[in-house]
């Protein structure tokens, strides 16, 4: 039908292999045993939230650069759907720390700046609701996504920067090739749908966009309105 | 200022402050004052200070030093950053994946004895990702193929 959801739908199905095999064939991981499959769904989160965050900061850069609406609702689609991710990133996160970390939360620095990640662009989330002429939503949002976005390499490097409770960056050497493939494969699987849900959302902001152009803007300020004079109204009564 | 010339003035400008931003986080002195726990060795040197204050300490149980004492109540275990180590005693049962060698972040505050009294008991999982049995290795067997991802 679109190539949207042929790309979600792809997304999904690649993403249900990789989680397939990483519940069903890969062992469980020697310490944490079955709870430690989270792994699976929680690197993909992080990643394309992140990824997603980081595509609004280039859309943001392009709206003030050249000032076109397609940036605009690029943007507002990747903050969207970086948000979302990174929202269920700290609620996985949290149910996985439980049986692990023996707490639902600390206030750790990987934690923490994810945290503050959240909250920031959900305030662009709301400052892009409040303000109603097009042209100022574009600049004023892009201003605070350049800003909100310092924080998400602090969130990649927090676990390098300070002492965290959350481990540190893993790579080839630390994860066992039989969890790895599955890994690689959600991570695949989530990115497509991840990229699906931006342009799925990107096409509502489009949309939205063309009937403000059609119907554009009323004044900031209505003139006042001009009541008739009543000295005159006899006269009008006739 | 024609509206091309402020958007990119705004353009500069942010990217300039999110920079400054950045810079001061990576190179500032906030690294230092921002601390989640303290080290055993920073628990030392803080000598007397450190009573009664509300801790978080971190590092590595030391293999061997897990006692419980009696009853099953309560356990005394040993934290090291391997240059220190502190006697710690928590009340309660700790998390499944306590073991010796693990990493681990206790809340409390540390006794005139010089032992710490945890109230919470947090353990860290490291970034290593095995299947159980390495010397087998047959569930990797499958996965030669892959090995290169």
């Amino acid at each position: 039908m679109n190539k949207t959801l042929l790309l979600g739908a792809l997304g999904v199905l690649v993403m249900l292999v990789g989680h397939g095999i990483g519940l069903f064939y890969a062992p469980p991981e020697a310490y944490m045993g079955d709870t430690g499959r989270i792994l699976y769904v929680h690197v993909p989160t992080a990643w394309v939230g992140m990824l997603a965050l980081t595509a609004a900061f280039a859309m943001a850069v392009g709206a003030l650069w050249n000032g076109k609406a397609i940036w605009d609702s690029y943007m507002e689609a990747s903050i969207e759907v970086g948000v979302v991710f990174s929202a269920m990133l700290l609620a996985q996160g949290s149910i996985w720390a439980k049986p692990t970390w023996n707490t639902w939360w600390t206030w750790d620095p990987r934690l923490t700046t994810s945290a503050i990640m959240v909250v920031a662009f959900i305030g662009v989330l709301l400052l892009r609701g409040a303000v109603h002429s097009p042209s100022r939503r574009m600049a004023f949002s892009a201003v605070a996504t350049i800003i909100a976005f310092v924080d998400v390499p602090v969130v990649y490097f927090s676990v390098e920067w300070w002492e965290t409770t959350h481990q540190g960056f893993s790579g080839r050497d630390n994860v066992d090739a039989v969890m790895r493939f599955p890994l690689l494969v959600s991570l695949a699987g989530t990115t497509l749908l991840g990229l699906a849900f931006i342009k799925a959302r990107q096409r509502i902001a489009w949309a939205r966009h063309l009937e403000e152009e059609r119907a554009p803007d009323l004044p900031e300020t209505p003139a006042p309105l001009s009541l008739p004079d009543p000295s005159n109204q006899k006269e009008n009564l006739g | 200022m024609s509206p091309e010339q402020k958007r990119r003035g705004a353009l500069l400008l942010s990217l300039m402050v999110g920079a400054a931003a950045l810079g001061f986080l990576m190179f500032g002195s906030l690294g230092d004052n921002l601390v989640y726990y303290w080290s055993p060795t920073e628990l030392i040197d803080a000598g007397t200070k450190a009573q009664g204050a509300s801790i978080r300490l971190g590092g590595m149980v030391v293999p061997g030093s897990v006692v419980w004492d009696e009853g099953g109540k309560s356990l005394t275990f040993q934290v090291t950053d391997n240059e220190n180590t502190v006697t710690v005693h928590n009340r309660g049962v700790p998390p499944e994946m306590f073991r010796e060698g693990i990493g681990t972040v206790v809340e409390g505050t540390i006794d005139r004895a010089g032992v710490f009294q945890a109230t919470r008991l947090l353990v860290s999982h490291n970034n290593e990702y095995r299947a159980p049995d390495q010397e087998d290795g047959h569930m990797d067997d499958p996965f030669k193929s892959v090995e290169g991802l």
